[in-house]
């Protein structure tokens, strides 16, 4: 029996793209246990949110992650739109769902150079990301910003789509779908690149249920869920698409659905610009006060359901935002599924969830006044430990 | 005249000088067709269409802060680069282009070249073990692991032009067909020089046998604590090491570099482009495979295929056609 060795990867490696902690016991190259530690990039945005009324909200929320930026806009604005009983207009739905699909092509287009990247396939790598700029042009084209749009607003949208704009966007579907055909070709039959996706981060579809997993990571395990169909938000009802599975249960499998679903979506995105309502794209009046109560959205966002947590006390700012991200919900069960296999294995099994985890990062501080024994420590109790640590830790006064 | 003499072939031609100008300039080659095949410019500034490049790099290197690690053993972990540039450069004395005396061309030498590569293998490995780190452990272990499954087939497919032309001696495998007049013995090694090309990538440790340093899984492998001046030499010896095991392919394989010192220099620089080009091909086509695929892909594939190509140029020798 060799002897287990301690293998840190990170918070600082080069396959993580942000700090993440794992924490890997190996037997010569196979994995035998494996932790991990999130909340090193832990930002107090929740927090910040109670700060700020709805509309200064969307923009903190827009910065919660880079990649799905609109995905959080959204399952914020239809939290709120619920809570004040709004109609969106149903142009400014479309013109919604629109941005969610490019934004999808783009997210998983750099997910796929990323996880070829991680077997070490730079050439994947670097015509993927030449072939996302087809995507990120119409965003820009649409939004003025390629990456923090701005799109959304309570109600509806912020600009409209001009005629031109709409031919433009069609104009790139067709030389898309064919480019992802020649990607699904490669990842099924370039053989080195096979060999190091087949039976990967193998998750049976019992074991996602039971890790709750979301998004590709648990169609790729057979698990037919999709928010889009299954709890439907923005103009989804009125389209026609096929929710993607896949019965492999490894990285391969995920590769395959990512890439199919990228099709679904360019099929989407015609859809829509060919049915695009004419009429209002944003509700003419908007309270600025929301009436109190509290509601919870749900949003396919790219890397799988986004959940949007909004609490109001009839005021002008949210009393609670909670935002699970669905990097949450699926880092353990992939932490867990490297464990047996090889530490060449690591990267692309931790990458195949697409993990972004500026989104999913919180921390969880159990203070205990010892002296007086009680659980709870109040708000100003905490600010001064607060100024305490940093007086005492960096030499930081305030 | 003759110390002389010896002083410019060790130091100059095809000693360290040459050998490390030409080097950099191959892997300014290798980086330029490499980028070009993946849509990106490469290097582009510092000199004529990036060509100073690899130059630059090694430079800098050179002038940064050169760290040892505290739990470090100092002595190995200095000497480890000097050990595998010395080997590379020494094998690159024996690359038949410039004869001098018998003591670089004789019977023999080709065994002499593939052992001197083979020692930057263990000079690395050596130099993980040294850093003690759990990445430089894992990469080092796996350099020797790599070892075994590609140098058995590497050996072999050196070995089947030797046997051709009769002879362990670079020169005479060089001038086999020039002197026979055999030219379609060259066609017939496909098999082997495929091989060795296959082979030689996972010497040098490129896609898809990046292996023992694959950035994403082991940080910087063995070299992973090397820094300043002592990564600097590792990175020369990486250069030389392409250079070498290209010259000694283009030597064996494609009709050496005969003909003269000019016309041999020529021949020299056009082959072994022409193995360096093949090799970027086969870096960009593929992706990286696993430690286990490595060791699979060589013994079920590479060692029969050469062992095919062995009985085949035997069973020529045998009907007397390549008299």
């Amino acid at each position: 029996m060799p002897e287990t060795i301690h293998l840190p990867m990170g918070p600082q490696h080069p396959f993580l793209k942000e700090p993440v902690k794992f924490d890997f016991d190996i037997q010569g190259e196979e994995i035998v246990g494996a932790r991990m530690n999130i909340g090193y990039n832990h930002r107090g945005l929740e927090k910040l949110c109670e700060d700020r009324n709805y509309y200064q909200c969307m923009y903190i929320l827009e910065r919660i992650c880079g990649i799905c930026s609109h995905s959080h806009t959204t399952a914020f604005c239809q939290a709120t739109e619920k809570l004040l009983g709004l109609e969106v207009p149903k142009r400014g739905l479309y013109l919604r769902t629109l941005v969610c699909e490019l934004e999808r092509l783009h997210s998983h287009l750099l997910w796929l150079g990323v996880a070829a990247h991680e077997v070490g396939f730079d050439t994947l790598f670097m015509l993927v990301w030449r072939d996302r700029e087809l995507v990120m042009d119409p965003l820009e084209e649409i939004s003025g910003n390629r990456v923090n749009y701005a799109f959304n607003t309570i109600g509806g949208v912020r600009r409209d789509l001009s005629e031109e704009q709409r031919k433009k966007i069609l104009a790139i579907l067709q030389p898309l779908i064919d480019r992802l055909e020649y990607y699904a070709n490669i990842g099924s039959n370039e053989p080195s690149f096979e060999a190091r996706i087949r039976g990967v981060g193998k998750l049976s579809k019992e074991h996602a249920i039971e890790m709750c997993t979301v998004g590709p990571f648990a169609r790729a395990s057979g698990v037919d869920r999709d928010s889009r169909r299954d709890a439907p938000h923005a103009a989804y009802p009125d389209l026609e698409f096929k929710v993607i599975t896949n019965e492999e249960c490894d990285v391969f499998g995920r590769v395959l659905v990512r890439v199919l679903e990228m099709v679904e979506s360019c099929k989407m995105i015609k859809q829509i610009l060919d049915a695009l309502p004419e009429g209002e794209f944003v509700a003419p009046k908007v309270m600025r006060r929301v009436p109190a109560g509290t509601a919870i959205s749900y949003y396919e966002a790219p890397r799988g359901e986004d959940i949007h947590y909004v609490r109001s006390n009839g005021s002008e700012k949210p009393e609670r935002v909670k935002v699970r991200a669905p990097t949450l919900a699926n880092l353990e069960a992939a932490c867990e599924s490297v464990v047996g296999s090889l530490v060449a294995d690591i990267p692309i099994a931790i990458a195949s969830i697409d993990p972004c985890y500026s989104c999913t990062d919180r921390t969880t501080i159990a203070l205990t006044d010892r002296r007086r024994g009680r659980r709870v420590t109040t708000w100003g109790e905490l600010r001064q430990y607060g100024i305490d640590w940093y007086r005492r830790n960096r030499g930081a006064h305030f | 005249m003759s110390t002389l003499k010896v002083a410019l072939y060790l130091l100059v031609f095809p000693g360290f000088l040459f050998q490390s100008g030409f080097s950099t300039w191959l892997e300014w080659l290798d980086r330029k067709l490499y980028a070009r095949m993946q849509n990106r410019r490469g290097p582009l500034y510092t000199g004529w269409s990036g060509m100073m490049q690899p130059v630059a790099d090694i430079i800098k290197l050179l002038s940064k802060e050169d760290i040892t690690p505290a739990n470090a053993d100092k002595g190995a972990f200095a000497f480890m680069p000097l050990l595998s540039l010395a080997s590379v450069v020494t094998a690159g004395l024996y690359i038949p282009v410039w004869h001098l005396s018998r003591f670089n061309s004789f019977e023999g030498d080709i065994v002499v070249v593939a052992y001197l590569l083979a020692i930057p293998s263990f000079a690395l490995f050596l130099a993980g073990w040294f850093s003690v780190s759990p990445y430089s452990l894992l990469g080092g272990t796996r350099v020797l692991t790599q070892l075994f499954a590609y140098e058995v087939p590497f050996f072999l497919a050196l070995l089947t032009p030797a046997v051709m032309a009769g002879s362990w001696k670079l020169a005479a495998i060089a001038a086999y067909p020039w002197a026979s007049g055999n030219w379609w013995v060259l066609p017939v090694q496909v098999i082997a020089f495929c091989v060795a090309l296959l082979t030689l990538q996972a010497k040098l440790e490129r896609v898809p046998f990046d292996i023992p340093e694959a950035e994403t899984e082991v940080v910087g492998g063995p070299l992973t604590e090397y820094s300043g001046k002592k990564l600097a030499l590792f990175r020369l010896q990486k250069d030389i090491l392409m250079y070498v095991g290209s010259a000694l392919v283009a030597c064996v394989f494609l009709g050496g570099f005969g003909g003269g010192l000019w016309l041999g220099v020529v021949q020299l620089v056009v082959k072994t482009s022409f193995v360096v080009a093949l090799l970027s091909v086969v870096r960009a086509a593929c992706a990286r495979i696993r430690i286990d695929q490595i060791v699979t892909f060589s013994w079920r594939w590479l060692a029969p295929a050469s062992v095919v190509q062995f009985l085949i140029v035997l069973l020529i020798k045998a009907s007397g056609a390549a008299q």
